[in-house]
């Protein structure tokens, strides 16, 4: 058995994932690229004595050293050097595909060409001759229908049999023009003389190529400084005699060199004509109809995730519910109690309470999934472009946004989708303020306890709002300062719709729900760990406990643990909001999981049952707080600090805990400020 | 000699202003090195074909590139003169 290592590379949009889904079957491994966000993909396969190890490359329009992805997938093909280099091209679209063929093709690796979607291009009228292509560009090509599984034999014969061949000089190869080649030659020779390390890696030509094109991730690869006058004076004489930079004209050679290689082997036989994506394109994108088609499907995404994933949900509280129970009744009395508490409220309460949005996850990005393969995701921010552009962000951006409003953390997860840091990150830092399903409950506690029935729903409305326009400024603020920086150009490919194929469906679903889970077992179990620890001790000592009740006893014992020594201490920070040691307490617990603010409070006011519909509690509320402090704990807690599992997520979304402490103590202290004026001038009001 | 006079009649043009439905042809894109590179990797480079689907007024732009339907912001539209 012989291993190899195959790397697939491929547009945006021409069925690149689905090749590599027809390869390698789920039997694939989703992780990050080091120190990025790039989800890199491997799976793998046996095909006759071979075993071959897929990589998936992220999708490029060329490998220049402007973009993450881009970088990633050519750091890859020239430092890994995989044995093969599968490029996924979509054969209805095939001159602009074949530009990032030709710059792999100089990279000199063994490649093969999958003609990716080739029933769509016949179906366009096209037709190739692809001996002739394949000669021309000195590699095999084999037509593939991707989501239809057509041609896995095939391309994984020509995969194997590249591997196996002898290594040939390419004949042909793009050529740049008199000039260019005169200078790339002389650079060249100057490379030889120095810098022998980097030339034997990357290769002579490619290295005066990509020089010449003042490409800096390579220019800062070269030592030399004669190599780095040859490629200045050269770059100053094409200037002059081009009268543009080199590295366009270098663009339109390439783009010759392929309309060269496609006159003579594609007959189409139709014209493009009007199509149904077309005719799909006129709806959806039309300036009037274009917006409340969006807000639609996004109102059906939404109700999928939230209210069809209700049930499962409640299945799966339940189930924790249950197990609980079974500790609680099977556990040996009188021994190891705290251990008993640590696996129920601890372990079982934290962790549990996240596993319980999996099917809401699950169904979201199946959501996801199908708009991104249909291709109407592209649309979306197309129609959304003209108002986020306002607020200095993409029109995708709005996607993870609206999700936020059930949940942060599949929210953050979203932002995988714009492919802009700075947007990114800027949309990841005020997700949080989209308030979330967690923290209805805090509402849906203190607005019955505060305020007239009539006065209810305004009250939400108005809380909703609050965040969204926080949210926005925020995002306005921070594009402005910490993410100054243009916007990035829009320029964008609108990709022909596709029918979705289940399986591409489900296996998107299933990567993204897995790291999710593993999320829920790794970090998230860890914290909820550390707080239950903070919750429970130190504990009291017995005197203190005498003649106290149970109910008491568990109040004196918050009372005395970390989390309520910290909710005292913080006291006088908190009381120019209106709030007490108790709410403190409460808000620190809360960090947890938002949802804990309710029970925390139930605890502190000896209510037996506390939960968000317990009239005992809002009475107590009532009595001890006025409707303004009522109305601050809810700004507060909008606001403030997201949970452990948002801060978490952040974390592993950004790379960095820099952001995730950013996060974590900018909105902290946003909220703060917010509602110090909020009470402080509503104290003098009313 | 007839390409001088073909210039002289129909003089170069922002993209921005085209109409839609319009074809053209471009001249020259004055953008920075980042953006011009990411314009040509997906055929937008000089005489390159353009089909102009929509002028999104004020929005994004839509055209047709070697058979691929592309989005531009106006920002970019304003920097990519056509005939």
């Amino acid at each position: 058995m012989k291993s190899i290592t195959v790397a697939l590379a491929g547009n945006p949009n021409s069925g690149k994932t689905s090749v590599f889904n027809m390869l390698t079957g789920a039997r694939q491994h989703v992780g990050n690229y080091p120190g990025v966000t790039v989800e890199k993909k491997e799976g793998q396969c046996t095909h006759r004595d071979w075993r071959i190890t897929f990589v998936d490359l992220p999708g490029t329009y060329s490998l220049t050293a402007y973009s993450t992805e881009e970088l990633i997938a050519r750091n890859y093909i020239q430092e890994d050097r995989p044995d093969v280099v599968v490029d996924v091209v979509d054969a209805s679209n095939l001159e602009r595909n074949l530009y990032l063929a030709t710059q792999i093709m100089e990279m000199d690796v063994p490649m093969v060409l999958a003609f990716n979607m080739s029933d769509l291009a016949k179906r366009r009228g096209l037709e190739f001759d692809l001996a002739q292509l394949s000669q021309l560009l000195e590699m095999p090509i084999v037509p593939t229908v991707g989501n239809k599984g057509q041609g896995r034999t095939e391309l994984l014969d020509a995969i194997v049999e590249t591997a196996g061949a002898e290594r040939k000089e390419r004949t042909h190869r793009v050529t740049y023009g008199g000039e260019i080649e005169d200078e790339l030659l002389r650079i060249e020779e100057t490379l030889g003389k120095a810098d022998g390390g980097v030339v034997a890696r990357y290769g002579r030509r490619w290295l005066a190529i990509k020089l010449l094109e003042q490409d800096e991730d390579v220019t800062s690869k070269i030592r030399s400084g004669e190599v780095l006058k040859t490629v200045g004076q050269s770059v100053e004489h094409l200037r002059d005699i081009l009268g543009d930079e080199p590295e366009i004209v270098m663009a339109d050679r390439r783009y010759g060199f392929i309309s060269g290689a496609c006159q003579e082997t594609i007959q189409s036989s139709v014209e493009r004509r009007h199509d149904v994506s077309d005719t799909i394109d006129a709806v959806v994108t039309n300036r009037i109809l274009g917006l409340p088609i969006f807000l639609l499907l996004m109102y059906v995404v939404f109700f999928l995730t939230f209210k069809v994933g209700s049930y499962p949900m409640e299945w799966l509280e339940t189930f924790f519910g249950m197990l609980a129970d079974g500790i609680v009744r099977h556990w040996p009395q009188g021994r190891a109690e705290w251990l008993q508490s640590l696996l129920v409220d601890g372990v079982i309460g934290g962790v549990g309470g996240v596993l319980v949005f999996l099917p809401n996850i699950l169904l979201l990005f199946m959501a996801i999934a199908l708009l991104e393969d249909s291709g109407y995701m592209a649309r979306a921010a197309f129609v959304m472009d003209r108002i986020m552009h306002k607020i200095g962000l993409h029109g995708k951006s709005f996607i993870p946004m609206l999700i936020g409003f059930g949940c942060s953390v599949p929210a953050i997860m979203a932002t995988r989708i714009l492919e802009n840091r700075r947007s990114r990150l800027t949309t990841i830092m005020v997700i949080p303020l989209m308030s979330c399903g967690a923290r209805l409950t805090i509402y849906a506690l203190f607005i019955p306890a505060f305020f007239p029935r009539h006065w209810q729903g305004p009250m939400l409305w108005l809380i909703y709002l609050i965040g969204i326009v926080l949210g926005i400024v925020a995002a306005k603020v921070l594009r402005l300062t910490v993410f100054r920086g243009e916007t990035t150009p829009f320029v964008m490919e609108l990709p022909p719709y596709r029918m979705p194929t289940s399986k591409g469906v489900l296996v998107h679903t299933w990567q993204r729900g897995w790291l999710y889970i593993r999320k829920a077992g790794t970090v998230i179990l860890a914290l909820s760990i550390v707080l239950w620890f903070a919750m429970n001790f130190p504990k009291p000592p017995a005197d203190r406990l005498s003649g106290l009740d149970a109910q008491e006893a568990r109040q004196e014992g918050l009372r005395y643990s970390t989390v309520g020594r910290v909710g005292l201490a913080v006291e006088p920070v908190l009381q120019p909001l209106g709030f007490d040691w108790k709410i403190g307490t409460a808000l620190i617990g809360s960090v947890a999981a938002k949802e804990l603010f309710v029970s925390q409070l139930g605890i502190i006011y000896s209510v037996a049952s506390a939960d968000e519909d317990s009239p005992s509690l809002r009475e107590q509320l009532r009595a001890n707080y006025t409707p303004l402090v009522g109305f601050c704990v809810m700004l507060f807690c909008l606001i403030s600090a997201p949970c452990v599992a948002t801060v978490a997520m952040t974390r592993q979304e950004t790379q960095s805990w820099h952001w995730a402490l950013f996060q974590f103590f900018g909105l902290t202290a946003l909220a703060y400020t917010v509602t110090l004026v909020v009470y402080q001038v509503g104290r003098f009001w009313l | 000699m007839s390409e001088a006079v073909k210039v002289q009649e129909k003089p170069p043009q922002l993209l921005s202003t085209a109409k839609a439905g319009q074809t053209v042809r471009v001249v020259r894109i004055d953008a920075g090195r980042g953006l011009n590179s990411r314009l040509a990797s997906m055929g937008l480079v000089a005489n390159a074909e353009l089909k102009v689907v929509s002028n999104g007024h004020p929005g994004p732009f839509v055209l047709i590139v070697k058979d691929a339907k592309v989005v531009l912001g106006r920002g970019v539209a304003q920097k990519i003169l056509v005939k």
